[in-house]
């Protein structure tokens, strides 16, 4: 029914967008039209219509009630509509579970892209194409900057030789043994391609050998590859950027310039190095002035996630202002920025970036796919059986060869071999994309006659990795039994480990008296703790090892899952809700070893309010006590007496909610456990405690009758006497040394130093000044 | 290719020797080669190819890297025969390593080179820092499923005998704080504070992941070696632990 509802939606969208889109589609660009981007062109046209509408205006008088002007709205309408379909159609894909399990996504949405071209042409319009700027200013940045965002960086650099080496060696290989072969081709006499010179040849193999980050991405997240094979072939795809860009501008120039001398070449070398490391530098150089600005945030959170965006898209056009890479830039400023940025900003800007980052690349996927679906209807086309046929032949075999040669070589260094299935996945997973697409659409047609005809073969071999290896390479991974990415959530004992190991590789690598991998990169990351981090980062948490942060971070997530579960004594994660500190606790006696039940999560929110509340309680206390023993409470001292009673009513009606204490059996050792009730009511709590401005606990004088008030009230509530245990360990609610002191103490003593320990400030941070100074002042 | 390596072996073995000879130009020739096999100690035999062979099939080093390991022990042990605590802690690259006390201690705990060794030894031969070097080595290409299991366990085996300082057979709260704490004893207050409150997370997810729910009375002694085995599952830890071991000599760059 859903799903009917859904078509239905659909279908009507995408029938006004064939009604009213195809209207203003650019038209299709054949060879000899150069003109500006339909951008402009719209841009100018409402103005005019609108003068016209003016002269119109003096020669009637009567005011026009409702008017059409569908030009002033036309080209924002038209983005919003295919952004609209393209989102409806993800949404619909994945209503349809049988089938986006079998088919990939950017297959079925190339063929919505056919389908809606195939109608507008059906209506007699011109369907759009996917323009090279809008692609490459607008659609491309936030695929690549939500990879570089959140690239793994560990497995990425511990790969990089690798990835280099396939990104460089191995697009420069496909690129001359695809370009040179299919220069043979077309000198065969039989193919009729006599006119297509040896430049043009190389420059077509060097678009065509880059694999697509885009079409990467779409494929290999929907097969969850463990994280070497992702790597791998993705870190590929990103960083034979480079190598593209050169190989295109350099083969261009050439093409036009038509000789080759051996300084172009060694020309074209150093272009490669400037092209990358220069994209590498602009991105890190406003990664860091991202991290800077960051740091200086913390009063205006709401406009933080922007700066993220805005500063790598700055380092993307900078990048592409001098024919940089862009893709490198974005990537560089992603990676360089997120550490940093992630320690300043607030938890939500964070949550905010990543679904933002998501949104736009999710969406600007689907774009990329159907309108690579539409052009491929509009766009003029020279078949020809021969050259498309090689084309597609040589760019398979030359991937394998690649791969098969250079993995040969990889292995003789990297301490983990691919083994041949890994190699069969490279190799597989060599999708290209809508990038060769674009840069194909790019070439100006006086120089490249031909132009059409490398549009097609280009299309088809798009279509031929996106459709066929596409979709056949999930099963080939299951069939394979190739090992798959773990969803696990990392956990602290991880984290630990991998720390540890860190450090002990570290010491093993200056044991054996070599500076290999581990040790620059301990030195790295030193030099970051010690000065960058400084520079970058504000406050207290530039200090904080990675530990530290990972723990924070953990903690913070189980705050808020326990917030979202409604608080309920039921943890939704797999965390320590079923086993409680005093199952770990070093065996004592029974009597000291119990301690209430909190979770990490819970006891960290019940001290920072008990905290705020308490450090108040501590300053009145004082002036308080000093003033009750000269003065005589009935005079001055009743009526703030009164009213502080009252809020203390208040405060434990709520503690009560708070900390509700199940009734053991009152000689029993068993726990006390504190539980949280229902999440409003924390959240209440936090607001309505702040205003209090003290609880009277007097602890010196035990005869003072406030402290039986206290303990009248405890008992009203109903709560049961708990044992008075302590423990040394982590996270006890520490019971003050002066208890022990006091051991003379009347028994109705007790139940008042339950509440004090209710109101401790517990924890292993505050611990030991707990113990020299108990609330006292 | 038995017979190459074996001769350029021999080619290393020249070569050491040779630096020998200019450190300790009054040493005879004689004299030399009944000084290196002192050197050997723990081996007392001529210190031909077949001794390497041996730690090499041992140990599944390369004589090369046999040879430079060698050299590296006899820089350390300042050409002694056995290697001590104090010779490790000059290492200059170790001092700013936080669980540096723990690495020294695991090339002197007997339960790394033998099968049921208890306690810690004072001094070790160039065999048994070989044996604890040996842990670091990356996994070989082909190996079955068993195999890559064996190699995992061994090598999580050394992690735990370093946790697990009484030889107890778990690594317990104690010993886990001790861990953590260590971990961040660089990272000044702030890390000693938190480090408590680390390792008692880490110990209540073992707990929870390894047991499940428990009563409120029951106990949990600590981290067996199957447990260890079970919360490490995340991490590759057959293809992580591991270093660069060279095959040519490169300890004249480090001091």
């Amino acid at each position: 029914m859903e799903l009917k509802m859904f078509l239905l939606v659909s279908g009507l969208l995408v029938g006004s967008l064939v009604a009213l889109g195809g209207a203003s589609g650019s038209p299709a660009k054949g060879c000899k039209d150069n003109k500006p981007p339909v951008i402009e062109k719209d841009c100018h046209e409402p103005a005019k219509n609108r003068t016209d509408k003016k002269e119109n205006e003096t020669v009637k008088k009567s005011f026009p009630v409702l008017s059409l002007d569908y030009e002033n709205v036309r080209l924002p309408f038209e983005i919003s509509l295919w952004v609209l379909m393209a989102s409806l159609m993800k949404l619909g894909f994945h209503l349809m579970p049988r089938l986006s399990s079998i088919v990939p996504e950017s297959c079925l949405l190339i063929v919505v892209g056919l389908l809606v071209g195939g109608l507008i042409k059906l209506v007699g319009e011109v369907p759009p194409v996917l323009e090279s700027k809008i692609f490459f200013f607008y659609l491309l940045p936030p695929i690549i900057l939500d990879a570089g965002y959140f690239l793994p960086i560990r497995q990425f650099t511990e790969n990089l030789g690798t990835i280099l080496m396939f990104a460089v060696v191995g697009t420069l290989w496909n690129a001359f043994f695809v370009g040179g072969l299919l220069y043979g081709v077309c000198q065969l006499q039989s193919a009729n391609l006599g006119d297509v010179n040896l430049l043009s040849c190389l420059l077509f193999g060097s678009i065509l050998s880059a694999v697509d980050p885009v079409a990467v991405l779409a494929v290999f997240e929907e097969i969850h590859i463990n994280e070497l094979l992702h790597i791998l072939v993705f870190g590929e795809s990103l960083l034979n950027d480079a190598v593209t860009v050169v190989l295109y501008h350099l083969f261009e120039e050439f093409s036009n310039a038509n000789t080759i001398t051996a300084t172009d070449v060694f020309l074209g070398v150093v272009c490669f190095l400037v092209v990358s490391l220069g994209g590498i530098v602009v991105g890190a150089i406003y990664g860091i002035l991202a991290a800077f600005t960051s740091r200086f945030t913390s009063h205006t959170r709401v406009i933080e996630p922007l700066f993220v965006f805005v500063y790598s898209y700055m380092a993307y056009l900078s990048a592409e202002v001098f024919h940089l890479s862009g893709i490198m830039a974005l990537i560089a400023c992603g990676a360089v920025m997120r550490p940093y940025v992630e320690a300043n900003i607030s938890h939500k800007s964070h949550t905010t970036i990543k679904y933002f980052l998501k949104m736009w690349s999710s969406v600007s996927d689907t774009l990329i796919f159907i309108f690579l679906g539409v052009s491929t209807v509009a766009g003029p086309h020279e078949w020809n059986w021969i050259f498309v046929g090689a084309t597609l032949f040589f760019c398979l075999v030359a991937r394998v060869l690649g791969v098969i040669g250079l993995t040969f070589v990889i292995n003789k260094f990297r301490i983990v071999k691919l083994t041949s299935k890994d190699q069969f996945i490279i190799a597989y997973g060599g999708l290209r994309g809508a990038i060769a697409f674009s840069l194909v659409y790019l070439l100006s047609c006086d120089h490249f006659p031909r132009k059409n005809m490398f549009l097609t073969a280009i299309i088809t071999v798009i279509f031929f990795t996106v459709f066929v290896q596409g979709m056949t390479i999930r099963p080939l991974v299951d069939l394979l039994a190739v090992k798959k990415k773990q969803e696990t959530k990392r956990s602290i004992n991880e984290e630990i480990h991998t720390q540890f190991l860190d450090h002990l590789l570290t010491g093993i690598e200056d044991i054996c008296g070599h500076y290999g991998h581990h040790h620059w990169k301990d030195k790295l990351n030193r030099f970051n703790k010690k000065y960058v981090k400084k520079c970058l980062i504000a406050g207290e948490r530039s200090k904080e090892p990675q530990l530290i942060a990972f723990y924070h971070k953990m903690e913070m997530k189980q705050a808020i899952e326990l917030v979202e579960s409604g608080g309920g004594s039921k943890l939704p994660s797999a965390m320590p809700s079923t086993v409680s500190m005093q199952n770990i606790q070093p065996k004592r006696s029974s009597q000291e070893r119990a301690l209430p039940q909190l979770s990490k999560a819970r006891e960290e929110e019940i001290r920072k309010i008990l905290r705020t509340n308490l450090q108040k309680t501590r300053q009145r206390l004082y002036s308080y006590n000093r003033h009750t023993l000269i003065a005589d409470p009935y005079e001055d001292g009743w009526n703030e007496m009164l009213i502080r009673r009252k809020k203390m009513k208040d405060l434990e009606k709520k503690m009560n909610n708070y900390l509700t204490v199940p009734a053991p059996p009152s000689d029993s050792p068993s726990v006390a456990r504190a539980r949280l009730t229902s999440d409003p009511q924390v959240r209440g709590l936090k607001s309505a405690t702040k205003n209090i401005p003290s609880i009277k606990v007097d602890f010196a004088s035990p005869q003072n009758p406030e402290s039986f008030s206290v303990e009248d009230e405890f008992r009203q509530k109903g709560s049961q006497p708990k044992e008075s245990k302590e423990d040394d360990g982590g996270l006890t609610m520490k019971v003050p040394s002066p208890e022990k002191q006091k051991k003379d103490k009347t028994p109705d003593e007790e139940p008042q130093q339950r509440l004090m320990r209710c109101l401790s400030d517990p924890g292993p941070a505050a611990e030991e000044e707990d113990e020299d100074d108990p609330f006292l002042p | 290719m038995q017979f190459a390596c074996a001769c350029s072996a021999r080619q290393m073995l020249y070569e050491c020797n040779r630096n020998h000879r200019k450190i300790e130009q009054q040493t005879r020739r004689l004299g030399y080669w009944w000084r290196i096999t002192v050197v050997m100690g723990s081996f007392q035999s001529l210190p031909d190819d077949h001794q390497y062979q041996t730690l090499s099939k041992n140990t599944g080093f390369s004589l090369e890297q046999i040879a430079i390991l060698h050299n590296r022990f006899k820089q350390l042990s300042q050409n002694e025969e056995t290697l001590r605590r104090d010779d490790l802690k000059t290492i200059q690259d170790l001092e700013s390593n936080p669980i540096r006390s723990q690495i020294i201690e695991a090339f002197f705990d007997s339960r790394n080179f033998q099968n049921d060794g208890v306690g810690s030894v004072e001094e070790i031969g160039f065999e048994e820092f070989l044996t604890v070097m040996s842990y670091f080595r990356a996994p070989p290409q082909h190996i079955t499923e068993e195999q890559r299991e064996k190699i995992r366990r061994s090598k999580l085996r050394f992690l735990f005998n370093m946790h697990d300082t009484d030889n107890d057979g778990t690594i317990t709260l104690e010993e886990y704080r001790h861990v953590v704490e260590e971990l961040l004893s660089r990272s000044g207050a702030l890390g000693r504070e938190t480090a408590k409150g680390i390792a008692d997370a880490a110990m209540l997810e073992v707990a929870s992941i390894s047991v499940g729910p428990m009563a409120p009375d029951d106990f949990y002694e600590g981290i067996t070696f199957e447990h260890f085995l079970k919360i490490l599952n995340g991490v590759e830890i057959e293809t992580n632990m591991h270093i660069r071991f060279l095959n040519m000599d490169a300890t004249v760059l480090c001091k």
